[in-house]
């Protein structure tokens, strides 16, 4: 049996949202390549819950890369740096044995710390309320093929919709900016037909959501693109640009 | 406990539309006094609160996790069923019946099972309106593809990824909901507690999983869209946060648990690496599309590089065991013919506990870029785990639990049989039978949330006229003290284990003893193993951390704790089924390697009912009545 790696993790700790947090320093012993990075720290938790410490609070849920719940910022990089890969399918063959790893959670001022690694996210949530959806009710609607859409389309609303909002973009953005976020659900709703009659409204009630929440302003340094585990990219951010634009120019 | 299964009279085809009328309504301006909890954000609670909500009544959502989008009907791949016929190749609401009720092995109701296939054309219509990027043929049309043991193409799927767009479309319903100030949302906030009144369920118990305040909330109905049991095996294809207690709890305050030995095992995940895994990652069903299943012919050979071995070495076991389904067998039957083929040596993979899922064919056939079209995040997840190229090798799989058909008992109106409290989804078991169908599940969930529960609820309201008790009725204080001393009971053991170390050891017990094959003596194990178990983590867990905020020790060492008792009560009603039939796999019962039914003594619902601390569950019958189909032998050879 080889030998499992021997890591140093430099962990954000923070007791809750009113509390300053510092950094701990932990010993990762005997750590499996296979292991994904969250398993990792569950092995570490185990520990320091034996011993009677309380575990580092961080978020997963599906740990398959599509809940878009965790969220920790590895080494510097939100989700870790592996190209298309949340921090739960960052895989620990992906380090090396005596690698010390910094952990923070997303930093923002828009997405408070809860506790440790864990924030909150809820802004995003209000931004979709605001205006990130069609707006038809249960009932009453045509049969799915009257509605005829290109695959082209279709497509580029498929890569735009992939998003899980995770906030990497956020957190990885000088300016906190979650333009790329709100693009992409602009994006979706907008390249299609069902998304025409509230295009306007849609992307004026969503932005000014985004400004109320307190992200910043887009520079286009395209920071967000480069660690999107889901890779929706800047073009979408041009094509909110040109529907708030021309939203603008209508005066709506 | 009277089981009253309310199915109206009449003809099959035409039971629903008879029973909409029959449903007393609720007058528009009254709507809004009603107050409904529903409690799980996933397809079936997502579309069940935002419908709810644009009927005019007032609605209060619950979830665990940070937001409503993340419920884990976001992880489901393959697609949706629905008997649209778009392909012209015989489809029919007919035949998505049946085939459902024979996919479950005989075991569900056929009342159900007709009223899901005729409102399955209306999902499709309604997520398509929303927005959802479904995906397309170069004409505009939807595109369909077969999936999982269906002889036609009728499934809608948005890349790998369709349960996430369906999700996202029952949210954007929600949000809007939510945003219009009709629903009011709760994420972070756990069900630790149904509240009974006078016969009624009228509200739950929760903890804000931030604040670590517990409080109580009244309505004229609960609705559990907890869904499914699946991570009492520990590992599973389930979220690492999906747990039983919603369901559990009702349970104890009365509810009849149907059926909890219906498990499913899917056959084509990644295999197991090592002991610290904390979840098995699913590659989509339509895999099986496109790959082949196979093992070395020989033992010998089963270390061997798959490129090594012939073609006349390899045993192709679907195409041999059953040359008219192929690769595309329902799930239980492939999976046992894995399990057959490790459990003979033939597995491959380190430990042995494995086949290949081989595209070799496929890529000569259509290419490789076309291969990369239709799967490709699929194989790129599968190499981000296991760090293998499927391109160039072949991708090796194993079974592993992936959804129950069990569920808490519902009458035809969704109604458990506690008054007042509604189950849908996966929670319930009403659907399925012993074994789901693939694309199914999405379609059962949005079915129940968007066009049955809606309908159904008013006539309660309409019908039952119980008042809302105020949450600060005795009861709910009750219920609140008995929360707050079983959290304080928890986090004073300070013994010498985490929880997961518990949940680990009952997950594998449970695979081990009541897996893909049970028996007597493996089940009577587990009745003895587990109460040990259970009685060494109330003595020996160590739950660190305080109650007063965030503390995912303590919310992980509840859910292990019902899932310590819930175990037990799987694996009796898997002892008392005494046959085989879809996804519960005796091996007392059994005809050349295959399910052999008892339709004479078995051909019934089992739903359970919580006698009290200490006793047995009481065992109760709901018979099973076929008139439309005819009970036969599955079979798919």
């Amino acid at each position: 049996m080889e030998k499992g790696m021997n890591l140093t993790l430099i962990v954000w700790r923070q007791k809750d949202a009113k509390s300053t947090g510092s950094f701990a320093t932990y010993d990762a012993r005997d750590v499996n390549p296979d292991m994904s990075f969250l398993e990792m720290l569950d092995v570490v938790n185990d520990d320091l819950i034996k011993r009677g410490q309380e575990a580092i609070a961080f978020d997963s849920d599906c740990r398959e890369g599509i809940c878009g719940t965790c969220s920790c910022v590895i080494n510097g990089i939100a989700h870790g740096g592996q190209k298309a890969t949340t921090a739960c399918q960052l895989h620990m063959r992906k380090f090396r044995d005596g690698d010390t790893i910094t952990i923070e959670p997303w930093r923002a001022k828009a997405f408070p710390v809860v506790k440790d690694l864990v924030v909150d996210r809820s802004a995003f949530d209000r931004i979709i309320q605001a205006g990130g959806f069609v707006s038809v009710r249960t009932g009453g609607t045509p049969d799915a093929n009257a509605i005829r859409v290109s695959k082209e389309d279709s497509d580029l609303a498929m890569d735009a919709a992939q998003c899980i909002g995770c906030g990497a973009c956020v957190a990885a953005c000088k300016n906190a900016s979650a333009m790329l976020f709100v693009s992409a659900k602009v994006s979706h709703l907008g390249l299609l037909p069902q998304g025409q009659p509230e295009r306007d409204r849609r992307v004026l009630n969503m932005v000014r959501q985004m400004d109320v929440e307190g992200f910043g302003a887009c520079t286009v340094t395209g920071s967000c693109e480069a660690v999107c585990p889901k890779e929706i990219t800047l073009d979408n951010i041009a094509r909110m640009n040109r529907d708030y634009a021309v939203a603008t120019a209508q005066g709506k | 406990m009277k089981l009253d299964s309310k199915i109206p009279s009449g003809p099959l085809g035409q039971k629903w539309d008879k029973h909409k009328f029959d449903l007393k309504l609720v007058n528009p301006a009254n709507k809004r006094k009603f107050e409904v909890i529903v409690v799980g954000s996933g397809l079936a609670g997502g579309s069940a609160a935002a419908t709810l909500a644009e009927l005019g009544y007032s609605v209060k959502s619950f979830c665990y996790q940070d937001s409503p989008r993340r419920a884990h009907s976001i992880a489901a791949q393959g697609g949706i069923n629905a008997a649209k016929n778009y392909q012209n190749d015989g489809d029919s609401v007919h035949r998505l019946f049946y085939d459902t009720i024979k996919g479950g092995d005989f075991r569900a109701r056929e009342s159900n099972v007709h009223r899901l296939a005729q409102v399955s054309v209306n999902i499709i219509d309604q997520c398509v309106a929303q927005g959802v990027p479904f995906a397309r043929e170069y004409g505009g049309l939807l595109d369909n593809r077969s999936f999982g043991g269906a002889q036609v193409s009728r499934t809608f799927y948005a890349r790998g990824q369709t349960g996430q767009q369906l999700m996202l479309g029952a949210y954007s319903a929600l949000s809007r909901q939510i945003g219009l100030g009709t629903v009011k949302m709760y994420p972070r906030t756990e069900m630790l507690d149904l509240v009974v009144v006078d016969g009624h369920a009228k509200g739950i118990v929760v903890r804000d999983l931030v604040t670590g305040e517990i409080s109580s909330h009244a309505a004229d109905a609960v609705v559990l869209a907890t869904g499914g049991y699946g991570a009492v095996f520990y590992l599973s294809t389930n979220a690492v946060g999906c747990n039983v207690t919603g369901t559990f709890r009702a349970f104890k305050k009365g509810a009849a648990f149907a059926n909890p030995c219906y498990t499913q095992i899917h056959p084509t995940c990644i295999p197991v690496s090592g002991d610290h895994q904390s979840k098995l990652t699913l590659m989509s069903e339509s895999l099986r599309n496109d790959g082949r299943v196979w093992v070395p012919k020989r033992k010998e050979d089963s270390s061997k590089s798959p490129d090594s071995i012939a073609e006349a070495d390899r045993d192709y076991i679907l195409e041999r065991k059953y040359p008219s389904f192929g690769n595309l067998a329902p799930r239980d039957i492939s999976s046992r013919a894995a399990k057959e083929a490790c459990d003979e040596g033939r597995g491959v993979g380190p430990g042995g506990f494995g086949v290949y899922l081989d595209f070799n064919d496929a890529i000569k056939r259509v290419s490789e870029a076309k291969i990369r079209e239709r799967y490709g995040n699929l194989f790129d997840m599968y190499e981000r785990i296991t760090g293998e190229n499927a391109y160039q090798q072949p991708m090796r799989i194993y079974p592993a639990v992936h959804y129950t058909m069990g569920g808490l008992w519902v009458d035809y109106n969704l109604m458990s049989n506690l008054p007042g409290l509604f189950v849908v989804g996966e929670a319930n078991f009403s659907d399925h039978g012993a074994n789901r169908l693939g694309a199914s599940a999405l379609m059962q969930g949005l079915a129940d949330g968007y066009f049955i529960l809606p309908y159904t609820i008013g006539h309660y309201f309409a019908s039952s006229k119980q008042a809302r008790p105020k949450s600060d009725h005795p009861e709910f204080r009750k219920v609140e003290e008995e929360v707050n001393a079983r959290t304080k009971r928890m986090l004073a053991i300070k013994g010498k284990k985490a929880p997961r170390a518990f949940h680990r050891e009952l997950g594998k017990l449970m695979w081990e003893n009541c897996g893909m094959a049970r028996s007597k003596e493996s089940l009577e194990l587990n009745l003895k193993r587990i109460p040990e178990l259970r009685e060494e983590f109330w003595n020996n867990v160590n739950v660190s951390g305080e109650s007063g905020d965030l503390n995912q020790t303590l919310e992980h060492a509840g859910r292990v704790a019902d899932f310590l008792e819930f175990g037990e009560l799987l694996c009796l009603d898997a002892l008392t089924r005494e046959e085989s039939c879809g996804g519960h796999f005796r091996v007392e019962h059994q005809e050349e390697g295959e399910c052999k039914r008892d339709d004479e003594n078995f051909a019934h619902v089992a739903a359970w009912e919580h006698q009290g601390e200490g006793k047995a569950p009481l065992r109760h019958t709901e018979p099973l009545v076929y008139d439309e189909v005819r009970m036969s032998t599955r079979s798919y050879k």
